[in-house]
């Protein structure tokens, strides 16, 4: 093919406009940014003003240790539960199909706000549905936001249910994309539906699961609404603060960007470590 | 060892069949709950909401929670403001993102490596990374806060969006549009009125993703359009959860009202959704 440069990039002006703008500017300057006291007037470099407190503070600490706690939970739990979802869903065997794809695909259309307050008015202590059909089967009632260790559980309960469709769905398209003969001889060789299944499926899905697990992890590491509307402000104490809700506290309520920067790119180097896992689980093997 | 007969075969495909729907009701009913409790609670009195008694049918007080809810928030005026801007939205960034797919699978330029990598890139990189400058450039820079510019233009660039139609426009057969450039067709005319027709299916796909992208976005339009008369209504709907004096059945009927359209468009468009959020991986 010879080159059309003026053509080529006459189509990707808009769009690389927008990228130079709020992505490509953003990403230096809020490196920039992190290495200045922004609240002075006007801003100065003070290269240790921000990392410095990072390193002291015990409110990052927390906050990356409650995010990190969800991960290492929750990515888990509801990758696993996608994967069931996906291989039941992908069944021959199975009946009212279209049913229980809604069921577990209608997360994905409902905002984060509204799937909040839903789950909010759940887990309530005295009125919640949750508790009172824990009462009515004789179990007693949880104050689901009064304890950090329930109220941990109440968000990744929320997130799981928001997202393990999601991941289904991407993971039943890869499934559907393993071609039938390789069950066919393996059930003629009588080798179990289970065997199939970890001998195959898994085996062959490896690099979809590694890529949901990958979205996963960088989309709950910047977990935000669901510690600012379910469990109110990261309550209770400061037991369900995440690192996106210290940004947004940091940046937006406290205007102090230079410590909002150094968090978010804290975030980054956590995502591009996790990238690099990435690479290393899904490589050619020589 | 002989094999076995057919009928125990087809009474353990049976069996099989049983314990798979056993297995399957329970967890699809537990999913939908919170959906089912989202439209019961809507349709309850707060003082019902606020009652000892388990409720799980619904009852008739749907349009005077839609009142209270009007009463606490402007909430039909946020409708009104996301409705517009997710439909704006969507038509800019399906022609941004088409038209960027539409370079980077049939031309072959200088830096085209450079501008896959960065695409390939930001997929992984946290959002949080880019908002604090947004932020002070859309706010303070450009002075457009609580504007429709600044809920629309940022969110604008988008990764995935981009891969998926690059791979449905590099799938299209090249003669087609060799043919039309041997009659001497414009490129942006082959672009238009022969690739884009064809690309409909991911089209369609490409924009029911981003309407709903922009229908729930929440924390950019939570910072950027504070004021409430600009306010989305997802943010509309935010303010009020936490306050005490609040109607928390017309919190659920503005929910409902976020949330039902999707679900109808969902099921009538499922297929397309499914193939749009599952292009993210398949390649």
């Amino acid at each position: 093919m010879r080159y059309q440069n003026a053509t080529a990039y006459r189509f990707l002006a808009p769009y690389l406009l927008i990228f130079s703008i709020f992505w490509l500017w953003p990403i230096i300057s809020s490196f920039l940014i992190s290495f200045q006291a922004t609240r002075t007037v006007p801003w100065r470099f003070a290269p240790t003003f921000n990392w410095g407190r990072l390193i002291g503070d015990p409110a990052f600490f927390n906050a990356l240790k409650n995010t990190l706690l969800i991960l290492v939970i929750q990515v888990p739990v509801m990758i696993t539960l996608a994967i069931v979802m996906a291989v039941l869903l992908n069944s021959p065997l199975l009946k009212a199909r279209g049913l229980f794809r809604f069921a577990f695909f209608a997360p994905v259309v409902v905002g984060e706000v509204a799937y909040s307050a839903v789950f909010r008015l759940m887990f309530n202590l005295d009125y919640g549905i949750i508790n009172k059909l824990l009462n009515s089967v004789g179990l007693p009632r949880i104050d689901w936001f009064s304890n950090v260790t329930p109220a941990m559980a109440v968000i990744m309960i929320a997130v799981s249910w928001r997202w393990a469709g999601y991941n289904a769905i991407i993971l039943l398209a890869g499934l559907q994309s393993i071609p039938q003969d390789v069950y066919e001889a393996a059930t003629l060789d009588r080798v179990s539906k289970l065997k199939q299944f970890f001998y195959i499926t898994l085996p062959l899905l490896k690099p979809i699961i590694v890529f949901c697990a990958v979205l996963s992890i960088i989309g709950t590491m910047q977990l935000f609404t669901e510690p600012f509307l379910i469990t109110e402000r990261g309550g209770p104490g400061g037991g369900t603060e995440t690192l996106g809700l210290l940004l947004y506290r940091q940046g937006f309520k406290s205007l102090n960007f230079g410590y909002a920067s150094a968090i978010a790119y804290t975030m980054a180097g956590l995502a591009i470590a996790i990238s690099l896992v990435q690479l290393w689980l899904t490589r050619d093997p020589k | 060892m002989s094999s076995r007969p057919s009928s125990s075969r087809s009474s353990s495909r049976l069996g099989r069949s049983i314990a798979l729907h056993l297995f399957l009701t329970p967890l699809a009913l537990i999913w939908l709950f919170p959906l089912w409790m989202m439209v019961i609670f809507s349709t309850m009195p707060d003082r019902g909401i606020f009652s000892p008694s388990i409720e799980l049918l619904p009852h008739g007080s749907f349009l005077d929670n839609v009142n209270n809810l009007q009463r606490d928030t402007n909430f039909i005026g946020a409708i009104g403001i996301s409705v517009s801007v997710a439909v704006t939205y969507t038509f800019l960034s399906v022609l941004l993102t088409s038209m960027a797919g539409w370079a980077l699978a049939r031309y072959q330029f200088f830096g085209k490596g450079v501008v896959v990598a960065i695409i390939l890139g930001t997929i992984t990189l946290p959002y949080a990374v880019v908002l604090i400058p947004q932020f002070i450039m859309v706010a303070r820079d450009f002075k457009l806060a609580n504007t429709w510019v600044a809920l629309i233009v940022p969110p604008l660039f988008n990764s995935l969006g981009v891969l998926f139609m690059r791979q449905s426009f590099s799938m299209m057969p090249g003669d087609l549009f060799d043919a039309a450039r041997v009659e001497g067709v414009k490129e942006w005319r082959i672009f238009l009125f022969v690739a884009l027709p064809l690309a409909r299916p991911m089209l369609a796909a490409l924009a029911i993703i981003l309407f709903l992208a922009s229908w729930n976005n929440y924390l950019w339009p939570l910072l950027i359009n504070s004021k409430p008369g600009a306010m989305t209504a997802p943010v509309a709907l935010g303010t009020l959860i936490g306050l005490t004096k609040v109607s928390w059945g017309g919190i659920m009927a503005g929910a409902v009202m976020l949330t039902v359209p999707m679900l109808i468009v969902f099921v009538l468009l499922q297929r397309h959704f499914v193939a749009g959020i599952a292009a993210g991986a398949i390649k």
